[in-house]
């Protein structure tokens, strides 16, 4: 029992990365209808810009409070990504948004080589590692769980309650709503589109960041290659929970970083991945719209 | 037409040898209107003859091949519709316009519909989202404001009921009343209906032009309106511009229009011969509304 809930702790944790990552591809499907297949490049460069600060930080600064370096970290990484997607979006998707749907999708895929390899030829092709920034853990009950996972797992509440409430509650998140659903309208009503969908490119990046710099945090590497598989997960979960749905999007993170842990737990660790697809194609089969997706009706 | 010599001329909106081509189609050929300050000018033509084309080019949805379209605010400013991107044309221009076929946001809420259409109003008062969510007390008056002037509304449009139903349950009529008022909502100088009362049953149709009246009524706001029920047009419209194969064929107020034979004979497509008679029908007709609604 106590190894079944330690289980559920670390695929609560992992789950939580794969959520904030599939926050991004989720909104950018939802307000342009195209998958932003660099996204899982956008975290992994986020991890990077969080391990460059790391770097600096303590190559200059030694002796910074943990949490102040882990809010710079944060920060930066934010800040790096959202730029990154921001001029992505400027110069590769907005000019192509007019031409059919195929386009974007393919110069997306571009993107992703593009920042990969970019990574690679500047950071080096070699596991970057750091050491173990929070490394206490507490024994509850049996069960260890360490401070790094109660924070990836709080600092992913906190995030989603802003993120909610962005998009619930204020003019841009209506706006953005807005947007998903009739673009041409509102632009009639005096919305920029254009801006809406820049904000929400550099909102999913930053979400990405921050996962990238937990995903450093929990796992102390990061090399150029990790955009893909946490990439293709986080796709996953967005697909898995219903494309365009918010809370779809952290219910599917959630439920591919516990279908792993699990699976790890009790059969052989090589099929982790095959066991998450799987799940995927027996879900999609039976319920094609995701499992908090709206279908879509056409009312004639 | 006589009518208007008399009175000084304030025109809201010009256009100016408009003309639209789709490829080896002349869809508007050298069109040329206005419409008054404060008044409801109605575009009436057979299907096909161009009316919503002219919408497009007036509300920025098509560039036109050729014209100018002057659109002068109260404040004296002019602008030329058919140069600014269409995002623009309710923001600065203040033109706002609705749909044939109704384009609601119907995921949203019927209040959040209203809300959308003051974004730009929201957007800058809460500092692009940054200050409004630190809870500055200029982004909450802002809100108030725009939450008041929704309710007022939805008011007007008698919705207030159904303010947090989604926006796509609502009856047909009522989905109009909100289009209407959602446009409203974005504070604009002229409004244009594109066929307000298509698909609507009688009682809805006259509440809705007690809600074009009140509009004009109380905001002095310019409406143009294209429409094919004629009741609808001859009730409320103060000057009728009737459009054919994409030419003007008569222009002036509704008594006029409605016995220019060039009207009679393209809008209802009967032989010159025919006109009397087709005349002496729509009083009939006429009469017979006049006992519905008094």
């Amino acid at each position: 029992m106590e190894y079944f809930i330690q289980q559920l702790v670390n695929g609560l944790t992992l789950g939580s990365i794969y959520g904030m990552i599939a926050i991004g591809y989720t909104m950018v499907y939802g307000i342009i209808g195209m998958i932003n297949f660099a996204h899982g490049d956008i975290f992994m460069l986020g991890g990077f810009a969080a391990l460059i600060v790391f770097l600096v930080l303590t190559s200059f600064l030694a002796g910074v409070p943990v949490v102040l370096a882990l809010l710079l970290m944060m920060i930066v990484g934010m800040l790096a990504a959202a730029l990154w997607n921001w001029t992505i979006e400027r110069v590769a998707y907005r000019p192509l948004r007019g031409s059919f749907r195929l386009a974007p999708l393919i110069t997306a895929i571009g993107m992703s080589i593009v920042l990969s390899n970019f990574i690679q030829v500047t950071q080096g092709p070699r596991n970057k590692p750091i050491p173990p920034l929070v490394s206490s853990v507490y024994n509850v009950f049996g069960i260890a769980i360490s401070l790094k996972q109660i924070v990836i797992v709080v600092i992913t509440a906190i995030l989603l309650s802003v993120f909610w409430y962005i998009v619930n509650r204020t003019p841009l998140g209506r706006a953005q709503r807005a947007t998903e659903q009739d673009r041409k309208m509102a632009a009639l009503l005096g919305v920029d589109v254009d801006r809406t969908i820049s904000v929400t490119f550099i909102m999913g990046a930053a979400l990405a960041a921050v996962a990238g710099t937990m995903y450093l945090m929990y796992y102390g590497v990061v090399v150029f290659t990790d955009g893909f598989v946490p990439g293709v997960k986080a796709f996953t979960a967005a697909v898995l929970g219903g494309i365009g749905s918010l809370p779809g999007a952290v219910l599917g993170g959630l439920l591919i970083g516990l279908i792993e842990s699990l699976w790890s737990a009790y059969f052989t660790i090589d099929y982790k991945d095959v066991a998450t697809f799987s799940i995927l194609a027996i879900v999609l089969i039976f319920k094609p719209s995701g499992i908090l997706g709206r279908p879509e009706v056409e009312k004639v | 037409m006589a009518l208007k010599t008399t009175m000084t001329k304030d025109p809201i909106l010009k256009v100016e040898h408009l003309s639209m081509r789709f490829g080896g189609l002349m869809a508007i050929n050298d069109f040329s209107f206005e419409a008054e300050r404060g008044e409801i000018t109605a575009l009436i033509g057979p299907n096909g003859a161009g009316k919503t084309t002219v919408f497009n080019c007036v509300t920025g949805f098509y560039k036109p091949t050729m014209g100018m379209i002057t659109m002068k605010q109260r404040s004296g400013k002019e602008f030329l519709l058919e140069r600014l991107p269409d995002f623009e044309i309710t923001k600065h221009a203040k033109v706002a316009r609705t749909f044939q076929n109704i384009r609601m946001f119907s995921g949203l809420t019927v209040l959040e519909n209203l809300l959308v259409a003051q974004h730009n109003k929201l957007m800058q008062a809460s500092g692009y989202t940054i200050l409004g969510l630190l809870g500055f007390p200029a982004y909450r008056q802002a809100t108030k404001e725009s939450l008041e002037l929704a309710k007022h509304w939805l008011e007007m449009a008698s919705l207030t009921d159904r303010a947090d139903d989604p926006a796509g349950d609502l009856p047909y009529g009522a989905q109009r009343r909100l289009e209407i008022a959602r446009a409203m909502c974005t504070g604009p100088e002229l409004l244009c209906l594109d066929e307000p009362a298509a698909g609507l049953n009688p009682r809805e149709s006259l509440a809705l032009n007690e809600l074009l009246q009140a509009i004009r009524r109380d905001t002095g706001t310019s409406i143009l309106l294209i429409e094919h029920d004629m009741s609808v047009v001859m009730e409320i419209s103060d000057h009728v511009v009737v459009l054919e194969y994409g030419q003007k064929i008569s222009d002036g107020n509704p008594e006029f229009v409605k016995h220019d034979p060039k009207v009679i004979a393209a809008y209802l497509g009967v032989e010159d011969e025919e006109v009397e008679e087709v005349i002496e029908e729509i009083e009939e007709i006429e009469s017979e509304q006049g006992g519905i609604n008094p």
